[in-house]
Parts: C-alpha cells; structure tokens; sequence
C-alpha cells in the first residue's frame, strides 16, 4: 500500500525519530512510504485556542498537499482528533463547498498510526522486540476522539520481551492542553504531577503513547525531576527490531531523552 | 397586562423568539410530527421473568437499607403488620416503646389490613404537630420499580397526602406483586400525570458529608415494604 | 451572532479574579481570609469526592444497556424544548396557572429578587426556609433577604454547612464536597451549640435533622429551585435526597420556585428519561430517595399559594447562538465537574461563578454576553472527559473553542489586545504554518537561534515571558538539529514521488 506520512509540525521539528521509526515499521511491513514536504501543520493550535480564522488557511494547505493522497497516515492521535472532529466544521464556517467536498473526501483516508496498523492493516505484530517495563498513557484525544480503546495495547503485548505494566487513573489527561499549559500553567503543572506520580509508581522503565505531545509534556517533568523514566513513541518501540533492538534498547535507555534511533539504523 | 411582571414576559418571551429567528407576533407552536419524531431507541421494558423482577427490587430495597417482607396473599398482610410493629417495638434501638406502637393509616387502606391490638389513627384529620408526634404511616403505592427500587405514590385512596409519608419517621408500604414493574418507563406508563406525585426510593438519606450515604435525614429513617403476592 | 448587552451592575458579584490566577491560590496551600477552607485540605476532599461520585457514576452508568440511547434521548429532547422554548413556556404557563399555580417572568436577577419580596411582604415572615437552588445562588437572594430582615434558612444539609461556614458552595450537587466532616463538627457544635458532637457522619446528620425539625413544622414559607417544569401538565419536578426538599415543597402555605427559562420539557412522560440519567449522572445512585411532581396547588395536599418564578437572567440570548445553544440542554447534574481534571485540581471557587466546572465554564460567560469570566473557557485542557459523562451529550470542548474564538474577536476588536503579545503569536505562527517554505525556514533559524538556551543535557530549563509558566515545573526538549523533513530529503528524496505542486492557496481564506 502507498502511505503519505503526515508528520505533524512539532514531530518533525522536534521528534523526527518518530517519524523515522513510522517510516521504518511502515516499509519493513512492505508498504511504500511518501512525504510531501510541502505539508505543514493541521491547524489544532490556532482552532483549539480560539484563532479559528487563523486556523483556515492551515488546514486548507493540509488539504490541498494531501488531496490526492492514497491513505495518510499521521503519528499523532491528536492532529487526527483536530481532522475529524473539527475540519467538516471549519469548511462549513468558510462557506466553501469546494472545500467541505474535499474534507468528505480525505478524512476517510487519514489514519493515526497504530490505527492504521490495527483497523486497516489488520496487523497487530509488526515483528519489534523491547525488553522493557513499559506503561502505555492513552492520550486524550486517542481515547475519547479516535476511541482506539485497545488497539495501541494490542499492539504493544506482540512485542516481544516487553512488559507491560498498568498505570493507575491512566485515562485522565496529563495537562498539556496545548496553549493551556502555558495560559493555566499552574493548573497544568498540578495535573502533571498526578499524572507523574502515577507513572513513577507504575514501576515503568519506559511510558509510551500515540501523542508526542503528552509524552513531551510529562517528560519535562520527569527530566526535571531526574528521574530515570524514559519516554518513547509507541513507533518508536513498534520500530525496534529482532536485530537492532538490543542498541535501541540500550541507548535509549542510556541516553536522557526521547529514544533517539539514528538514520544509521535505516538501510537505505 | 401593564404591570412591569406583563412587560417582562413581553420582553422574554420576545427575546426567545428574535433568539429562535422568529418574528415576535408569530404564534410559537410546535408541530406534533417534531416532537414524535424524538429518538427514543431506550428500552421501555425488560423481558425479565417475574421471579427476577421480585429479586431485583429485594436486591435494591437492601442496598438501600430499606427492610422488605413478602407474604403470601391480601390476608396475610395484618399479621405481617402485627409482626412487624412487635419487632419495632422491642428492638433495642426502637425510637417506639411498646405502649405507643401505633401507625397512623392513610384513608382508604381495607380495615382488614389492620390487626387487632395496636392503635391505627387515620392520617388525614390530624394536624402537622399530631403528624410529627405519630411514630409510623401505613400506605400503598400505585406502582414499584425493580430497576431503581423505588415506589411510587400518588394522591390516591390509600396512599396518603404527601406530608403523611415524610413527617413520621417510619413508612410501611404494601406493595402488590402486580404493581412491580421493570423499568422506569414502565411505571410512568402507569402514573396519572395530574395526581401529585413522589417517587421513595429507600429512606430519606444524604452523602453530604464525605460521600459517605447515611441513611435518614429529615424523611422517614425506616421504610418498610410489606411485598404481597396477588 | 448577536449578543445583547446585560446590565454591568450584575457582573459586580463575578470573576473577581481571572481563572488562572484563582486556580493559582486554590492551589497554594495558604488558606485566605474570606475563604476558611482554602488549603491542601480542600484539594484533598475535592479529590476524594470527585473520586467517590465518579466510580459510582461509573458502575451505575455502565450496567444500563441502554445508557447512550437514554443520553441520545436526554439530548435530543432538550433541543427540541429550546428550539420550542416559547411555546413549551406559554403552554407551561397556562396548565400551571389553570391549577392554581401563579407564574411570575424575570427578565433579569434584580427583577428576580423584586419578585421574590413582593411575594414575601403580605406573609411578612421573619424566616424563609429554603432547599438547595442555583438560581438563588445566581441572583444572589440570600444576601437580599438578609437586607430585608427575612433570614434564609438551608435546609439541605451541604447549603447548611456551607451558610453555618459562611463559605460559597463549590459544586452544584455537592456543595460542600470540599468541607472534611472534622469541620462540619466544628461548624455544627458551633452553631447547634453542641460542643460533646463526635464527627461520625450519623450524628452530624442526626443533629441536622433536629435542628431543623421545628423550622420545617412552622416556617410559613419556602423557597426552591427545580429540576423540571413540565408544559402538559404544568407540574414541577424536584430530586433530592433528604427529604428537606419534600419538607419544604409539602409543608410550608406558600412556596416560591424560581426556575431558569431553560429547565421545561414538553411532557410528564419525558421525566421518564431525565429521572434515569439524572440521579445516575449527579450521585452515582440508581435512582435518589425522593422525587417530587406536582403541578399548581392540588387541594389539602400541599401550600395553598404556589409561585413559580421563570427567570432569564442572560438566557435568551445564549439560544441565538446555534453553536452554543447546547448549553442549555444542562440539566445540572455535575457529572462533568466530576469528571473534570481541572476543576479535581482546582474545586470549585477557582471559577468565581455560582456554576462551576466545565459547565460553568462554558454557561457564565455566556450568562454575562460574554462581557465577563472571559478567562472560564481557556480553564480547560479540551480532554474531553466532561463530554463523554454529559447526560444530554453538550460537546463542551466544542463550545469551549466556540467561545474561545468569540474571546479572540474581542481582543483583536481593540488595539491593546490586536498588538497583545498572545496574538502577534498567534498571527506569527499562523502566517509559518500556512506556507510550505516560511515554516521549515523558521525551523531551521530557530535549531540557530535556541542554542543560549539550551543547557548541557540538551534541554530548555527557562524561558521568559509567559513561557516560563511552562519550564516552572517542567523541561522541554531542544530541538534536534536535524528536522525530519531534512533527514528525509537528505536520505529518501530522490526515491520519493514527486512533490505534488498544491494549487495556490488565497491565504485570506477567512
């Protein structure tokens, strides 16, 4: 299958791994990956903080670049939340029906990532080996928007050496929120420490999710607090493999910060 | 209609109507075809067996603390009563000594239900200071609901006014089998939507204080349901 | 959209503080002057509360079949009435009015609070008795009477703690959720003058019930809210638990409702949907010990002069707004206060609004033309979770947007917010993100530009302005010095398809 690779704005200026690892597991399953570089960003910013109008021509741009896409694959369940949930809404208000006909068209086609794997694929091990205690966070617009429910778990119990381990009050939001950890930062930081106290007490070496933007948000307190909880990608771990994955593994444990998979590892 | 109360309904109701995108002097009205055409997919009745039925509303009368008996048939309904105002009456933490084990009765309940030896006023003459002084009330109910265990009362011939079961502190309700319904829809589909109406479910209770449910505050502490079969 | 303009005076009672900075000393553990309860005590009962109705919620939500029909229903029913509201009041109205009930309009909360005294002065009492009602709270009659030498008694037993306390509610079910029972003891053996009082639950109730017993047996009048009014019958409905409420409803010669325009539905047999999603919804309990349904004044059964109060107060106008109307639908329940991370954190008084939490959130702005609380629905991180629980399905996260973006107009309507740091952001941002070029550019100046802040470990640990409320508690990651877009171009380009050109895009789209 040819899949166009949506890597969100802050994905690719901040975590290109994930996208790397995307890539990675996406060709080892046999599927021809594509990334348009025209693409910027879905818009979620601007709309979730009110600058709907500014939030327009973002989201007419993701549009166009992907309007003759196969099927999108995007490693962020929120960017997908902000298509489905909001695009149909935003065509209407710019009283376009050009472009509410071309929004019908595309959501079909867009996929969060380990949805892509499970719902249409009909893949749930993509062959990764982690030997980790891992807790997985389903972030909140992954479980109350795209209801993946089980499917990142699903995916995460075929890897082999991996434990995976609950987390406690695992549905409430983290406070990110986007603007809002700025705008309510101590209301943020107040849910952050809930949410940290449950990931330290899950025992985990590694948290995992679908949304770098939570993890981003709830490492900046792990790191803060030094602890050794490392945060990875759901890709990220689904990318290791039965013969890297010892490096991987060890490196990313080694090194404090996101798993950092060079494009070393990437046979070109 | 000068009155500043009159201009004020003016005024809202007009402010609705401008809201709506409605001219002000249009007749508000309402096809009946909108209101049918609500979805209603909820389930109206269950296909339980009655023997489920009867076990549910146990099953919720007790996380209620509520007490319930069951009997028989209609005859059996005065010695349960006499029973259970003996129990009442000597248990170590009745409120009722003996000498007063007494039930104010709703007018309308068969002179039949009443055993001998115990003193039965009828609610209706007396007044809030007399009410307040009666240890217990004897009602039915027009219909029960398993699902929630709740009964429920209307003005009605033998089921008090509505101050006769919230003054006294204990309730004894005798419920026939064929008033046990399902579900709530069920019972609304046997309330009469003119008569008052109030819907008991345990004794009068609150989770104020720590979420934790204590039961009686200002209604009844002891609710009591006499189940018969019929 | 059009808004009307509310009188300012009534705003004088709101939003003293923005959200951010309430939330910010709800949070501190120094307990303030007026606010008795302000401290890690509060944010723990908060928790456990919140904790308690929630799992409850859960269970009892969770065993019904049929819960997202009766939730479609609940849904459906309510934006039916408002679309209808004018008619479905004037048939209230009439069928009220028939049975002897009297129906009084208020515009707005000092026409409220008039009405309420005209109604009191031939009866001239000296107490009222009242059962727990958001409107009284949002016309603030309490402190009226009080001006006029009636003195309101709570009868439920939160709203009695909470007036013993001379603390503001903090949750709309349970508004004292944030008072441990230790001081409820203290309050009650204060005021009951019962210093031997133990604080077991049982006993403080105990002392509640006789407490109040007399005041129930011979205050002459009562005040309430309601749940419902129904237009077929004319009848109200009120859901309680204690027995208080029946009390007063029952009892008293004269009863007042004062009930928001909003809260009618078409018929008696509706109650059969709401008498399900409610007590499920706002306790946790399959069904709450006592509901009540009358209409008017039925004969030797209750007070002989019954009034209802339908009060606009800032509601009219929020139906014009299509997007918005679902507020409305509210039936007041809580459920999305419980489910809340924000308002778990915060409690209630962090909102500064008689309506707390997400519902709150979206219903005080709205209340006020949007000219007040303007803070209330930024007080979210769009998680959803109130959305999910809502019994009658109001998308508040939408509406949260939807009146963000409203928030966004006023600002950029003048020149201090238009030149606001926040929106030349947000313009900033807009104008990278719209374009294929500009934005990998700014990336590429910023992996150059961030390097004074960058510290050893490869982290941000400050940053200024409004961004340091970020690295006050939490780290963020620099930037790696390869994006993925120049990996990708450096590794799979030539492979890659060719770049589909996209047409033009007219970048004044809005």
């Amino acid at each position: 299958m040819r899949l166009s690779l949506f890597i969100t704005c802050y994905n690719d200026a901040l975590f290109p791994q994930t996208g790397k690892a995307v890539v990675r597991v996406l060709e080892r399953l046999g599927h021809t990956v594509e990334f348009r570089p025209a693409q910027t960003c879905c818009g979620q910013m601007h709309w979730n903080t009110g600058y709907l109008r500014e939030s327009l021509p973002i989201l007419c741009h993701f549009v166009r670049v992907f309007a003759d896409a196969e099927t999108i694959v995007v490693p962020s369940s929120s960017c997908v939340a902000m298509m489905r949930d909001h695009y149909p809404k935003a065509a209407q208000m710019d009283n376009d029906p050009a472009l509410a006909r071309e929004v019908e068209l595309l959501l079909p086609r867009v996929f969060e990532f380990s949805e892509l794997l499970v719902r249409r694929l009909g893949i749930e091990d993509v062959g990764a080996r982690f030997t980790h205690k891992v807790a997985y966070h389903p972030s909140c617009h992954s479980a109350r928007s795209l209801h993946l429910d089980e499917i990142p778990l699903r995916l995460l119990r075929r890897v082999r050496g991996l434990d995976l381990v609950p987390l406690a009050n695992s549905q409430e939001c983290c406070g990110f929120g986007g603007t809002f950890a700025i705008k309510n930062a101590d209301v943020s930081s107040a849910m952050l420490a809930d949410k940290v106290r449950c990931v330290l007490n899950s025992g985990a070496e590694v948290l995992t999710a679908v949304d770098n933007s939570c993890l981003m948000h709830i490492h900046g307190s792990l790191h803060r607090q030094r602890t050794f909880v490392r945060v990875a990608h759901l890709a990220e771990i689904l990318a290791t493999g039965e013969t890297s994955s010892e490096s991987a593994a060890e490196r990313a444990l080694a090194a404090d910060q996101h798993f950092t998979l060079s494009s070393s590892e990437f046979p070109q | 209609m000068t009155s500043p109360e009159s201009s004020s309904r003016q005024l809202i109701l007009a402010r609705i109507a401008a809201a709506l995108g409605r001219d002000a002097a249009a007749a508000a009205s309402v096809a009946p075809a909108d209101y049918a055409a609500l979805p209603r997919d909820y389930h109206a009745a269950t296909a339980d067996q009655p023997a489920q039925r009867i076990q549910r509303f146990l099953d919720r009368l007790h996380e209620y603390n509520a007490e319930c008996t069951r009997v028989g048939s209609a005859s059996e309904i005065a010695p349960a009563i006499a029973a259970t105002l003996t129990a009442r009456s000597q248990s170590p933490h009745a409120e009722v000594p003996l000498a007063s084990a007494a039930l104010a009765v709703a007018s309308g309940i068969p002179p039949a239900w009443l055993p001998a030896g115990f003193d039965f006023p009828l609610a209706d003459p007396l007044t809030l200071a007399e009410l307040d002084r009666q240890p217990g009330i004897l009602t039915t109910c027009t219909v029960a609901i398993a699902e929630t265990g709740s009964l429920v009362l209307q003005s009605a011939p033998s089921q008090g006014l509505r101050r006769h079961t919230l003054v006294p502190d204990f309730h004894l309700c005798v419920v026939f089998e064929s008033q046990l319904v399902s579900t709530v829809p069920e019972a609304f589909a046997r309330l009469d939507p003119d008569l008052p109406t109030t819907f008991i479910s345990g004794p009068s209770a609150t989770a104020d204080i720590e979420m934790t449910r204590i039961k009686g505050v200002h209604g009844p502490r002891s609710l009591y349901v006499l189940l018969v079969a019929d | 959209m059009t808004r009307e303009t509310q009188p300012s005076q009534q705003n004088q009672h709101w939003n003293r503080r923005d959200f951010p900075e309430a939330a910010r000393q709800a949070l501190a553990a120094q307990p303030a002057a007026d606010a008795p309860f302000e401290h890690s005590q509060t944010r723990r009962n908060v928790r456990h509360a919140t904790d308690v109705i929630q799992a409850k919620r859960n269970a009892v939500t969770a065993e019904l079949p049929d819960w997202q029909a009766l939730r479609r229903a609940g849904a459906a029913i309510r934006a039916h009435t408002l679309e209808h509201l004018d008619h479905y009041l004037l048939e209230f109205e009439a069928n009220c009015t028939r049975r002897g009930g009297r129906v009084h309009w208020a515009a707005d909360e000092a026409e409220a609070r008039r009405l309420v005294l005209e109604i009191l002065a031939p009866h001239a009492p000296r107490e009222v008795i009242k059962i727990k009602t958001m409107t009284s709270e949002e016309i603030h009659l309490n402190a009226c009477l009080e001006e006029h030498g009636i003195h309101p008694i709570e009868t439920d037993l939160a709203e009695l703690i909470v007036q013993l306390g001379g603390d503001r509610p903090s949750h709309f079910v349970a508004p004292a959720l944030h008072i441990s029972r230790g001081q409820v003891r203290d309050l009650f053996a204060r005021a009951m003058r019962q210093p031997d009082l133990t604080d077991s639950p049982d006993d403080l109730v105990a002392a509640a019930r006789s407490y109040l017993r007399q005041k129930f047996l011979t205050t002459p009048v009562a005040i309430s809210g309601a749940n419902f009014l129904l237009a077929d019958t004319g009848g109200v409905c009120i859901v309680e638990s204690e027995g208080n409420g029946r009390m007063c409803l029952t009892l008293p010669d004269v009863l007042i409702s004062i009930v928001g325009i909003e809260k009618v539905l078409p018929r008696f047999q509706d109650l059969e949907v709401f008498l399900q999603t409610l007590p499920r919804s706002a306790t946790g309990e399959r069904m709450n010990p006592y509901n009540s349904i009358w209409s008017g004044t039925p004969t030797g059964d209750g007070p002989r002069e019954f009034h209802v109060i339908l009060l606009d107060n800032g509601r009219s106008p929020i139906l014009a707004d299509e997007e918005s109307r679902q507020t409305l639908r509210c039936i007041r329940c809580a459920a999305c206060l419980n489910a809340c991370p924000v308002y778990h954190q915060t409690g209630g008084h962090a909102y500064e609004s008689v309506y707390a939490g997400p519902i709150g959130a979206i219903l005080t702005p709205q209340l006020h033309s949007m000219h007040a609380a303007q803070s209330l629905p930024y007080a979210s991180s769009l998680c959803g979770a109130c959305y999910e629980v809502c019994p009658v399905e109001i998308n508040i996260p939408e509406v949260l947007i939807h009146l963000r973006s409203q928030v966004v107009q006023q600002q950029q309507s003048t020149l201090t917010g238009s030149l606001g740091l926040w929106n030349l952001a947000m313009q900033s941002a807009a104008f990278l993100m719209r374009d294929s070029h500009r934005l990998p550019a700014a990336v590429h100046l910023a992996q150059r530009l961030q390097s004074p802040l960058v510290s050893r470990n490869g982290f941000i640990e400050w940053l200024p302005g409004p961004l340091s409320g970020w690295t006050k508690t939490r780290d963020l990651p620099a930037l790696p010095a390869e994006s993925f877009r120049d990996w990708w171009q450096r590794t799979h380009a030539q492979k890659s398809a060719p770049e589909p050109n996209p047409k033009p895009n007219p970048e004044s789209a809005s």
